[in-house]
């Protein structure tokens, strides 16, 4: 059952060094507060995953908090390069990155397997691609109807999974919309799944069909508003493209960046209570 | 001819735009392949059915998006679907006709590296990644490929493969049991390249106007192959010329600053 709580009780209820921790959100509903929050509180070595590690894997990946990355696609979307990231991946500051490289319908499909407890996804992808030669974790297995050759890749199963959604009720049922992305996967994939929402409210007033994540398959829900920024929550606010183009600037050049971080998140408390 | 002045991102971009035909079920990616896609929807395909990975189906943006995501996608789809769901069903289920990719790097067979510059491991340039270009090159029934030419793009041999065009050329993409054409042209600020029918190398058959095979010649990093009939690519008209620069003016002012196009 969903706790309505604070996102600082949450996080540091359910996150925890050494974890293996999704935040998913597909350009829309990036659970940026909930990042900050894990930055503040100072996790490290967590294996983070996300298909595209966008500016907040950027953040926690320069702030340190990271070991590993399972991601797909790692860029600043229209803009170029996570310079935090190439910095890790390159240069190995603030330490080095493992990285478990995989195409986007590959951790799709990993995200449904883990969701339907399954060991591993099938697709077929690969075929001529060299990632297979560099990601041992990329197989191929023969169906055995068939013949032919399909990949097989490891479901991904987070300790915990953090997604931002646009509303919740009091009894913490969830309900978002617009770009859903792989969120419902990657919560229902977790072990613990912590959702932010723009507001709480008394009645949902969601039409059947919609997408819904029950409280009662959810671990903690809290209330706050802008949590996303600076993407979007599809009926709340736009995505502020402009600090998009603006992060490349903060983030070319390590102590830009962590000023950055010190005056905009460090030294931020959580606004909600 | 044209009486409005055009680039040379105009005339690639108007030339990639005219390969979509009218009611045609299109996989964009963001950057170039968006902006051509879109001004063919708002110029003579006003009926194909655009698709963006983040599971926007039939999407009719009035401005460009920034992102793969931009909630303008969203707003003005048919329908928006879960990740999986646009992998799955719509993508693997080989329902797309073109897949309209951009690329870092391309060799002669129009294989893709958008992964890395240097060897994997210890990388000269890390680039973003996969995301859904393989899966896309895999899976549309053809690819059109829009990229600005020059040595850097255009090498020997590429240092990673992330997506599959034809492979070593022949017909070693069939035999990677890859289904669907593979790329069918490659279309540059310079000129546009097909695969020959049999060896599958990129060969050069139009050059946009006033364009040198010299300056071709040296904007790539093999030998190029010219096809026995190169023809002069048209110019743009005004009407499109126009359109381009309204939907160009109009994602500036949209994204608070000059567009990356």
């Amino acid at each position: 059952m969903a706790k309505i709580t604070t996102l600082q009780a949450a996080v540091a209820e359910h996150v925890r060094d050494g974890d293996t921790v999704a935040l998913e959100g597909f350009t829309h509903l990036i659970p940026f507060a909930a990042g900050h929050e894990i930055i503040r509180q100072g996790r490290r070595e967590l294996a983070l995953v996300r298909m595209t590690p966008d500016i907040i894997y950027d953040q926690m990946i320069g702030m340190g908090c990271a070991r590993s990355l399972t991601f797909s696609w790692g860029g600043n979307p229209g803009v170029g390069s996570l310079h935090r990231f190439r910095d890790a991946v390159e240069n190995g500051w603030p330490h080095p990155l493992a990285i478990d490289e995989r195409s986007h319908a590959d951790m799709a499909n990993a995200y449904v397997a883990g969701a339907s407890n399954l060991p591993f996804a099938l697709l077929r992808s690969y075929a001529g691609c060299d990632l297979p030669r560099y990601n041992e974790r990329i197989k191929f297995i023969t169906c055995p109807f068939t013949g032919e050759r399909l990949a097989a890749t490891p479901a991904i199963r987070p300790d915990v999974t953090i997604i931002h959604a646009q509303r919740a009720d009091r009894r913490g049922n969830v309900l978002l919309w617009g770009i859903v992305g792989v969120q419902k996967e990657a919560a229902l994939a977790a072990e613990r799944a912590i959702v932010t929402v723009e507001e709480i409210v008394d009645d949902l007033g969601a039409e059947p069909n919609a997408c819904v994540l029950p409280g009662w398959a959810l671990s903690a829900v809290c209330a706050v508003p802008r949590g996303a920024w600076p993407s979007y929550a599809h009926g709340y606010y736009e995505r502020s493209n402009a600090f998009y183009k603006e992060w490349d600037g903060i983030a070319r050049d390590r102590s830009t960046f962590i000023a950055w971080m010190k005056r905009n998140v460090l030294e931020q408390a959580e606004a909600v209570a | 001819m044209s009486a409005v002045a055009y680039t040379a991102n105009d005339i690639m971009t108007v030339t990639a735009a005219r390969r979509l035909r009218d009611e045609a079920v299109c996989f964009v990616g963001i950057g170039l392949p968006s902006t051509a896609a879109n001004l063919a929807r708002l110029t003579h395909a006003p009926n194909i059915n655009l698709i963006y990975e983040s599971g926007t189906i039939g999407t009719r943006p009035s401005v460009l998006p920034l992102s793969i995501g931009d909630g303008e996608l969203a707003s003005t789809a048919d329908t928006v679907v879960s990740t999986p769901e646009i992998f799955r069903y719509w993508l693997q289920g080989g329902r797309i006709d073109v897949g309209f990719l951009g690329a870092a790097q391309i060799d002669r067979y129009a294989n893709i590296n958008t992964t890395v510059i240097g060897s994997y491991t210890s990388p000269k340039t890390r680039l973003p990644g996969a995301g859904g270009a393989p899966d896309i090159a895999a899976f549309a029934k053809e690819i059109v490929i829009i990229i600005r030419q020059s040595r850097r793009a255009f090498v020997e041999r590429l240092d990673f493969i992330t997506s599959a065009g034809h492979l070593e050329g022949g017909d070693s993409r069939k035999r990677a049991g890859l289904s669907g054409k593979g790329p069918t042209a490659v279309i540059t600020d310079l000129c546009v390249f097909e695969p020959d029918p049999v060896t599958r190398e990129l060969t050069v058959t139009s050059v946009h106007p006033g364009i040198e095979r010299a300056q071709i010649d040296a904007a790539t990093g093999w030998p190029v192959c010219y096809a026995a009939q190169v023809i002069t690519t048209p110019v743009p008209t005004d009407d499109t010329l126009q359109v381009l620069r309204d939907l160009l003016e109009r994602t500036a002012s949209a994204h608070g600053s000059a567009t990356s196009e």
